[in-house]
């Protein structure tokens, strides 16, 4: 017991409240960013929908080392996009929080896209043509009726998008490396704990990871089963 | 005023087409009382409805709703659904499920276009009787109390027009009923013109007072609802097998001894089982062209209590064993079917003075409002 204790005190919670805040920024520019291209998805008669949808699946089925890579590219100062932040700010993309956040972005896309796609589906279109009878906007109806109809969508895609950019590993080594403070969040943490045979420590932040993900899901089925749609 | 009231119209000619079908309808529909969009299933009148609403972006032509343009023939100036002041009461009626009925009506009034007095949430719940919905679910309400949701819904935009879409299609029929009166004081209480999309005959008789024929997608002719139902030609359309004229009356008196109500219209009297409406009421029946038996000279002793002179407007033929004759009856147009020995027999041509039977026992109750003319 005392000796569990003193492990806890031994480890470094820097990287969780790293991942915390990562975790955090990504989930909520994704809301905002993933809201419109599901939109757009869900309500698009446009033959474009399938490429589309099908660029926005990729980093499903892509191993993170290739969404890393190429991200690592696109960051490197010696490209366009990478200079034109280095210029911008002094500092370059890669190995920096702003450059972990830009790459969790694109790595947990279809965690935010394909629940709220899946949300404003549901919604159809019946409800939105009656909103605009009524003398409703698009934007109006948008927010006083798609969005509380697509509640649980957004919960959904909110929790999922938090919870697999916590797990992600590959993407975060390839652009972010190492760096306490910066970009070494817990699953790079558990990484070199492992590596250095510290397994107290390993153990520690493995069994965080392990209850956190087993809360998140739970949260999402409790969720999905307990909200009735005409919650006021 | 007047010089205004000739522009109270809505005028559209319009165009849409998908797949095989072609929608292509044009008209001029006075903003006053209530107009039927009438055809069969498939014949695009729900689509000609969402055109009218702004619902159907790919749609050509124009459209004007008593002076203002709302879908101009170059394209431009298209007037979005949620600008165009008119309310649409679907057939599915479209609550919205995340709020409550009183949510729903609120949701509507505070889009209202304008405000006024005799168009608040009171007067449209005292009128549909939505008092005791108010705070239910919406999930929780049968078919007919969320049609009558989603009708004091649509007043509360106050809209200019109300459009409605087969709103009773998918509730039983001693539910219509119940419904039918809410709808057809709609134009009065509140002065608002409704359209009606329906394609059964009998919604169209209780509640039109003018009819727009539509089908496969083209018009066929529109006017007046006795006028149009009388027409023989527009049979196969206003249903061949329950053709029937439409009767304009007023009630003269009551004999409770032969429990009989007595009945004055545009031609003459008619006698039919006792009705629970004060004398003087108006109102509209039906009398179908089956229950009419044609003489060529008044009848002496007859059971039949109600004989009407006429005489003969038009005859139409089919190939079966019956004509379908057009009788005018003073200023009432009524509709006989009878076989060709009969035509033959009585020497029926047009011009020819006819007296018309009709048993009180075939009447209908009545099936429609006092005529607004």
């Amino acid at each position: 017991m005392i000796e569990a204790a003193a492990a806890l005190a031994r480890v470094d919670f820097g990287p969780v409240r790293l991942t915390v805040a990562l975790a955090a920024t990504t989930t909520l520019i994704l809301l905002v960013l993933g809201t419109p291209l599901a939109w757009w998805l869900a309500f698009t008669r446009s033959r474009a929908k399938p490429f589309v949808e099908a660029i926005t699946a990729l980093p499903l089925v892509l191993p993170p080392t290739v969404i890393g890579f190429y991200l690592l590219i696109l960051m490197s100062p010696t490209a366009p996009l990478g200079a034109l932040w280095r210029d911008a700010t002094g500092s370059t993309l890669a190995f920096s929080f702003i450059g972990l956040v830009a790459a969790s972005i694109v790595y947990s896309l279809p965690f935010t896209v394909q629940p709220l796609q899946a949300a404003f589906d549901a919604v159809g279109r019946s409800p939105l043509e009656a909103a605009a009878t009524l003398g409703a906007s698009p934007l109006d109806a948008f927010f006083s009726v798609a969005s509380p109809l697509a509640l649980r969508g957004y919960v959904t895609a909110g929790v999922l998008t938090f919870a697999h950019t916590v797990g992600e590993f590959g993407v975060v080594l390839m652009v972010g490396g190492n760096i306490p403070g910066r970009t070494k969040v817990i699953s790079i943490a558990i990484y070199e704990h492992v590596e250095t045979i510290n397994y107290t420590q390993a153990h520690v932040l493995s069994a965080l990871m392990l209850g956190f993900s087993f809360a998140v899901l739970l949260t999402v089925f409790l969720v999905n089963r307990r909200f009735p749609i005409h919650a006021r | 005023m007047h010089a205004e009231q000739t522009e109270q119209t809505l005028a559209f000619d319009v165009r849409l087409s998908f797949g095989a079908f072609t929608l292509d309808v044009a008209d001029e529909v006075p903003l006053a009382g209530i107009t039927a969009l009438f055809g069969h299933s498939g014949s695009g009148k729900s689509t000609l409805l969402r055109i009218l609403a702004g619902l159907e972006a790919r749609a050509e032509g124009e459209v004007h709703l008593a002076g203002t343009t709302l879908q101009r023939r170059d394209g431009k100036g298209f007037v979005p659904p949620h600008a165009r002041g008119i309310g649409v009461v679907f057939q599915d009626a479209r609550l919205f499920p995340n709020l409550d009925v009183a949510g729903n009506l609120a949701y509507a009034e505070r889009r209202s276009r304008t405000r006024d007095g005799r168009l608040d949430t009171a007067a449209v719940v005292e009128a549909l009787d939505l008092e005791p919905l108010l705070k239910r679910h919406t999930a929780t309400l049968s078919g007919g109390e969320r049609q009558r949701v989603a009708l004091g819904r649509t007043l509360l935009t106050r809209p200019r027009l109300v459009l409605m879409d087969e709103p009773l299609a998918s509730i039983d029929g001693r539910r219509k009923r119940d419904i039918l009166p809410y709808i057809e004081r709609l134009p009065q209480s509140f002065a608002i013109p409704v359209v009606y999309v329906t394609h059964s005959i009998d919604e169209v008789a209780a509640l039109a007072d003018r009819i727009l024929l539509v089908s496969e997608g083209r018009r066929v002719d529109s006017g007046p609802l006795a006028e149009m139902m009388s027409r023989l030609d527009l049979f196969p359309l206003t249903g061949r097998f329950e053709a029937g004229a439409l009767v304009d009356c007023r009630i003269a008196g009551h004999d409770t001894r032969d429990q009989l109500t007595d009945l004055t219209f545009d031609g003459g009297q008619l006698a039919v089982p006792l009705l629970d409406l004060p004398v003087g009421s108006e109102f509209r029946l039906r009398i179908r062209a089956r229950d009419v038996i044609l003489a060529s000279e008044m009848p002496g002793d007859l059971s039949a209590n109600n004989i009407v002179a006429g005489v003969v407007m038009a005859m139409r033929e089919d190939t079966g064993a019956f004509v379908d004759v057009q009788l005018a009856c003073g200023g009432t147009t009524l509709l006989a079917r009878v076989t060709h020995r009969a035509v033959r027999r009585l020497a029926l041509a047009p011009g020819r003075p006819i007296y018309a039977i009709i048993k009180s026992s075939t009447i209908d109750r009545p099936v429609g409002p006092a005529p607004r003319r």
